[in-house]
């Protein structure tokens, strides 16, 4: 590994640790910056005093926020995050590691079909740019960008579930893999709309190079050109935006979620939200967003590894 | 080839998105007279009609009239829209035109808050500010969008003001001794509006599709009609009465539309060198 490249992923990677030191920080603040009390939030404004003075003295609301925070601080470092407050036995961790797996696994068959939508209609898009295929790709991406998952979701219901039956309704688990057709394609088409528009913006930007030209001279298989020398180079800047997309993504696991009564972190977070279970609401919010600064770290590094140029910079 | 691609520049400009910007804010205004039935008036005779002359759109679970629904839920999301939208515009000019113009220690700090609450998927970051308010009501909902809502304008606002400052006349400005605010207020901001109002125009429909969003997921404030929380009522019923959900998911998507439409129609006559590849 050259100098460079190591400099680059430790910058980069001390850039991550302090985001993430950020959002644990704000996290804390949340709680404590937002006019109201917490307190009244959660037992309602009609509790009798002792049980405000216990909830106060569980939530460590009655000690100095300096040690607030370090208690707080505490709970990341040991992993545990706290505990629930409606059920006290519980770790937050250990009720987000129930739920952990399947929202990634929603979330990675969401980016699969965004990317095995995007980066075929983009290319051909490019390819033959001012064709029917050039309009149905950029038409497809406007409506996909247009339609709200929100609605999307009971649209393909409707559709796939009602009138054609080819896919199993929500709460019908016994699917297998099916059942994660629809909900993938609710929180992946507006990505894959995005990608399709900067997949085709920049192919259309590298086929104009003179390297695609040079192979183009030599020889090369029109297929050959596009794909090795064309996408190649095409692709970096679409995986920048699609890493930038990914808490619109994880947004769309949450709403998903509802939607197809699906089990998960999304699902975790709005019943802690109902209960006004903090710890709970706070431990999603820290994990989510971790997860979000950590991916964009991993995309940041690979680019460095696969573009030289960036490292300098 | 060359008619064809004539007949769709023609298309584009068309401004299909301002007339529907202008037709939902005429509604937002006027709606609650327009509409025929009280959004919360409960008829339990006339549950989930089909749309029929008494009710143009059908009736939901209560036997509450969609329609009227749908106009009182346009003043609900144009009230949030424009609030939010305002909100983030004045703090996030503000914060950029500072951040872009002074550069160094406010330029960091500004940025880094900036980067620190994009980290955060946004509608987490709202639900997870309104699970601190006991009743979360319109104000608090606006509060939540605007805590992230004013990052887009600060990046626009911040990017601009970096070019602008280093232009003959802000110089001139800085040389003649005129204080920062003034020669923000009058040199630099002045030029920032034609982005500032394009970012503004798809943002109220970003702010609007956010409200129905966080309606939908129950977290909306209860009492008022709102088009999110009657796309919830139409999913539960999804299978028996598909027509309450598509009515109030249309509406949405068109609205939505409508304002990125107008958005792109306005970058193209401000500014005619940004058109799309």
């Amino acid at each position: 590994m050259s100098g460079g490249l190591a400099r680059y992923i430790g910058q980069r990677l001390a850039r991550a640790a302090l985001t993430i030191f950020g959002v644990v920080t704000l996290v804390f603040l949340l709680v404590r910056l937002i006019p109201g009390d917490p307190v009244d939030a959660i037992l309602g404004d009609q509790a009798a005093p002792e049980d405000r003075a216990a909830l106060r003295t569980a939530l460590e609301l009655d000690r100095p926020m300096v040690l607030q925070y370090g208690s707080f601080l505490g709970h990341v470092a040991d992993g545990s995050l706290g505990h629930s407050f409606r059920r006290r036995q519980e770790t937050v961790s250990s009720l987000i590691a129930q739920v952990f797996w399947p929202t990634i696994l929603l979330a990675l068959s969401s980016l699969l079909v965004a990317w095995l939508i995007a980066v075929p209609a983009g290319s051909l898009a490019a390819t033959r740019r001012g064709t029917g295929w050039d309009r149905a790709a950029t038409t497809g991406a406007m409506l996909g960008l247009a339609i709200p998952n929100i609605w999307l979701g009971p649209l393909l219901i409707l559709l796939f579930g009602v009138q054609l039956q080819w896919l199993p309704l929500p709460g019908d688990y016994t699917g297998g893999l099916a059942v994660l057709v629809l909900p993938s394609f609710t929180v992946g088409t507006a990505l894959a709309a995005i990608l399709t528009r900067q997949t085709r913006a920049s192919m259309i930007e590298v086929l104009s190079e003179q390297y695609i030209l040079a192979a183009r001279a030599r020889g090369l298989h029109p297929w050959r050109v596009v794909l090795q020398h064309g996408l190649r180079n095409a692709l970096l800047p679409v995986m920048t935006v699609g890493a930038a997309q990914l808490g619109a993504l994880l947004s769309g696991t949450v709403i998903a979620e509802k939607i197809f009564e699906r089990p998960g972190l999304g699902t975790l977070f709005l019943d802690a939200f109902f209960d006004r279970d903090i710890p709970v609401v706070q431990g999603c919010v820290l994990v989510i967003a971790t997860i979000y600064v950590l991916v964009n770290v991993a995309v940041d590094l690979l680019y460095g590894v696969v573009d030289p140029r960036v490292r300098l910079s | 080839m060359r008619a064809r691609l004539l007949g769709r520049r023609r298309l584009r400009r068309t401004p299909v998105g301002v007339v529907i910007v202008l037709l939902f804010f005429a509604v937002a205004l006027l709606g609650p007279w327009l509409a025929p039935f009280d959004p919360g008036e409960i008829d339990l005779r006339h549950q989930f009609q089909l749309p029929s002359t008494l009710h143009p759109l059908g009736t939901t679970d209560n036997g509450v009239d969609i329609l009227s629904v749908l106009l009182h839920g346009a003043r609900l999301a144009g009230i949030v829209g424009v609030l939010v939208v305002g909100i983030s515009l004045l703090l996030g000019t503000a914060m950029g035109t500072v951040a872009g113009y002074r550069g160094g220690m406010s330029d960091h700090a500004i940025t880094g808050l900036a980067d620190l609450l994009q980290a955060f998927p946004s509608i987490v970051l709202n639900i997870a500010i309104l699970a601190l308010v006991a009743r979360p009501g319109t104000s608090h909902l606006v509060l939540a969008l605007a805590v992230n809502g004013w990052v887009l304008y600060a990046r626009v606002a911040r990017a601009q003001t970096f070019t602008i400052r280093e232009l003959d006349y802000v110089q001139a400005a800085r040389a003649l001794g005129l204080s920062e605010g003034r020669i923000l207020a009058r040199h630099i901001v002045p030029n920032l509006v034609g982005p500032l109002v394009v970012q503004a125009t798809s943002g109220l429909g970003a702010a609007i599709l956010a409200e129905s969003t966080l309606s939908f997921l129950g977290l909306g404030p209860g009492k008022d009609a709102s088009w999110g929380a009657l796309l919830d009522q139409g999913s539960a019923v999804l299978l028996r009465f598909p027509h309450v959900a598509l009515v109030a998911g249309g509406t949405i998507a068109i609205t939505v539309l409508g304002f990125n439409l107008a958005g792109d129609w306005l970058r193209d006559r401000l500014d005619p060198r940004t058109t799309e590849p």
